[in-house]
């Protein structure tokens, strides 16, 4: 069962050939099996995947159930899980129990779905490579002498080692898009606004955008289904209707017009990583797309901006987290200051606090035009280079990442290195537009993404361009060694 | 952009974050090449070009000023690590 995608599990459990409560036994068991060597678990939910099991299995006995009831998902940890404990990766959180459920996950409830557990991540979604959890780094199953890429690293993982069939992950300047290139599974990050941030922990609040990462796009077709849509408890979720993105993958793509930005196949690309993504645009080509060059002229700024803005809004984002209301609090404070500085001193990780300084630093007097404006007005000249490029193509192809996934410890001591791994993604959440990574082959053992860049609000268009990918390849079906 | 020791730990006052000693100058280097790298943007003239604060150009909604939650201070409260009689603990502020 754990091979198989959600759409044929959801067949399975309405043809009646297992039940929701044996499909999420089997992958507890994989999970007690094979997650101590990858990591990609904060917490197992068994007690209550089970009990949600038996729900599901009534529903679809009784006839009302939706396309994911029954079927086992898995949750970043930065999603708040009412009576589980919601870390964020952070030992700021570690004891954290939310007393609420995220948008998203209560969406997932009523979709009746079943909660194995909750995912390990880089903290507070701050990293590429899921080195800065405070749980530890998740190991990338295809070697795992790799980071599976981060922040979502745990989804990826999970996901790609048939730990689950689906996760959730969230995605600021590429967290969905680069692990699911790392471990070779299939993600989309929304047109910013799409899904509720409401109970997501907040990280860059004009940036953060939750989505689902799965191994085709007619899953994520089928888990974005359930996410998307207006929240009135988030100011900043978009009121318009939600298509229906399952219909919506069949479509031909004859004609469609693919745009290759100059920018993202310069000397910064690995020449295997090149290679591969040929020959997947050339797959697309024979679907009978056209090929065209384009430009984004200011891509090169994408990443400075994004490490003022983002740095930044977490700065006063995290600002909530004095070890008074909620959270970490240190031993014996000898007065309040010592008791802010501290609690925060001590439950931050050394990325968390460098991020914190930086935004502090660029919003602090007499910086703020320099900074923070600065960025944003670069953030207005990218979008204009992404609106240009939409009035000569539909869809935007390059790579996800500039490399496959890298050894520990690789990229840890230099931060502007570790920052570079997402070149190839962060401008796209500078202008909020939607954004996907599907697997298109492998440099050695390890799997290569390419990423498709639409239009505001054009997920069904890249889930369908994807999902047409995906019926003449197979690269979505590899599993790694030891988890097929 | 160089920021030393000095400038570190007042930033890190500023952000309410100790920062042990022997790491200040590890933050100082770190922060200092982060900001170098930030001084990119000053490659490119932005002139007139308008803020970005959100992707679609969007305000804030409004709504109408009604009460539509309820009181929820025990259920909060039990996530923080010491509460009295309803209220929040923290060290004496005045002597």
């Amino acid at each position: 069962m754990h091979n198989s995608t959600i759409a044929q599990l959801a067949e399975g459990l309405r043809a009646g050939r297992f039940s929701s409560l044996e499909l999420t036994q089997a992958f507890l068991q994989r999970i007690e099996r094979l997650d101590p060597g990858l990591n990609c678990y904060v917490t197992v939910t068994a007690e209550q995947a089970l009990a949600e099991a038996r729900a599901a299995d009534a529903r679809l006995a009784a006839g009302n159930a939706g396309p994911l009831t029954g079927i086992p998902i898995s949750q970043k940890d930065i999603f708040c899980t009412q009576g589980v404990r919601t870390s964020c990766g952070s030992r700021m959180l570690d004891s954290f129990v939310a007393p609420y459920d995220a948008t998203v996950v209560e969406r997932f409830k009523q979709a009746g779905a079943v909660m194995l557990g909750k995912l390990n991540m880089d903290e507070f979604a701050m990293g590429s490579s899921n080195e800065t959890s405070f749980y530890g780094p998740v190991r990338n199953p295809w070697d795992t002498g790799c980071v599976p890429g981060g922040s979502s690293g745990g989804s990826a993982a999970a996901v790609a080692a048939r730990l689950t069939p689906g996760a959730t992950g969230t995605d600021t300047g590429g967290s969905i898009r680069q692990p699911a290139s790392f471990c070779g599974i299939t993600g989309i990050k929304p047109t910013y606004g799409r899904v509720s941030r409401w109970g997501m922990i907040a990280f860059a609040s004009s940036l953060d955008q939750g989505g689902p990462m799965a191994r085709t796009a007619e899953d994520c077709a089928l888990m974005l289904q359930v996410m998307a849509g207006f929240d009135e408890r988030d100011s900043t979720s978009v009121d318009r209707p939600v298509p229906d993105y399952r219909a919506a993958l069949g479509g031909s793509v004859e004609g469609l017009r693919i745009g290759l930005p100059k920018e993202f196949f310069g000397e910064g690309l690995d020449g295997e990583i090149a290679t591969v993504l040929q020959q997947a645009i050339d797959e697309l080509r024979k679907l009978g797309a056209t090929v065209h060059e384009i430009s984004l002229p200011n891509m090169g700024l994408s990443v400075p901006a994004y490490y003022v803005v983002a740095p930044a809004e977490c700065s006063s984002n995290l600002a909530r987290y004095d070890g008074v209301r909620f959270g970490y609090r240190c031993e014996a404070p000898k007065d309040l200051h010592d008791l802010y500085c501290r609690s925060r001193g001590e439950g931050f990780g050394a990325e968390v606090k460098r991020r914190i300084l930086i935004g502090t630093y660029a919003l602090s007097a007499g910086y703020y035009d320099a900074y923070y404006l600065k960025a944003q007005k670069i953030r207005r000249l990218i979008s204009e280079d992404f609106r240009k490029a939409f009035e000569q193509v539909d869809v935007i192809v390059g790579p996800t990442a500039p490399s496959v996934a890298f050894k520990f410890g690789e990229k840890t001591a230099d931060p502007i290195a570790m920052y570079l791994s997402d070149i190839y993604t962060i401008a796209v959440n500078l202008a909020g537009l939607p954004g996907m990574s599907v697997p298109v082959g492998f440099c050695g053992r390890l799997p290569v993404g390419m990423q498709l860049i639409g239009n505001y609000f054009d997920e069904a268009r890249l889930l369908n361009v994807a999902h047409r990918y995906q019926q003449v390849t197979d690269w979505q079906t590899r599993a790694p060694e030891g988890c097929a | 952009m160089s920021l030393d020791s000095e400038a570190v730990k007042r930033i890190a006052w500023l952000a309410r974050l100790s920062i042990d000693d022997d790491r200040v100058a590890d933050y100082a280097r770190d922060l200092s090449g982060i900001l170098d790298f930030v001084e990119q943007m000053n490659a490119v003239d932005t002139g007139s070009a308008m803020p970005l604060a959100h992707p679609l150009d969007q305000s804030q909604r409004l709504r109408p000023d009604e009460v539509v939650e309820s009181d929820q201070r025990e259920r909060f409260q039990q996530q923080a690590p010491a509460v009295e009689a309803g209220l929040y603990l923290v060290p004496k502020v005045i002597e």
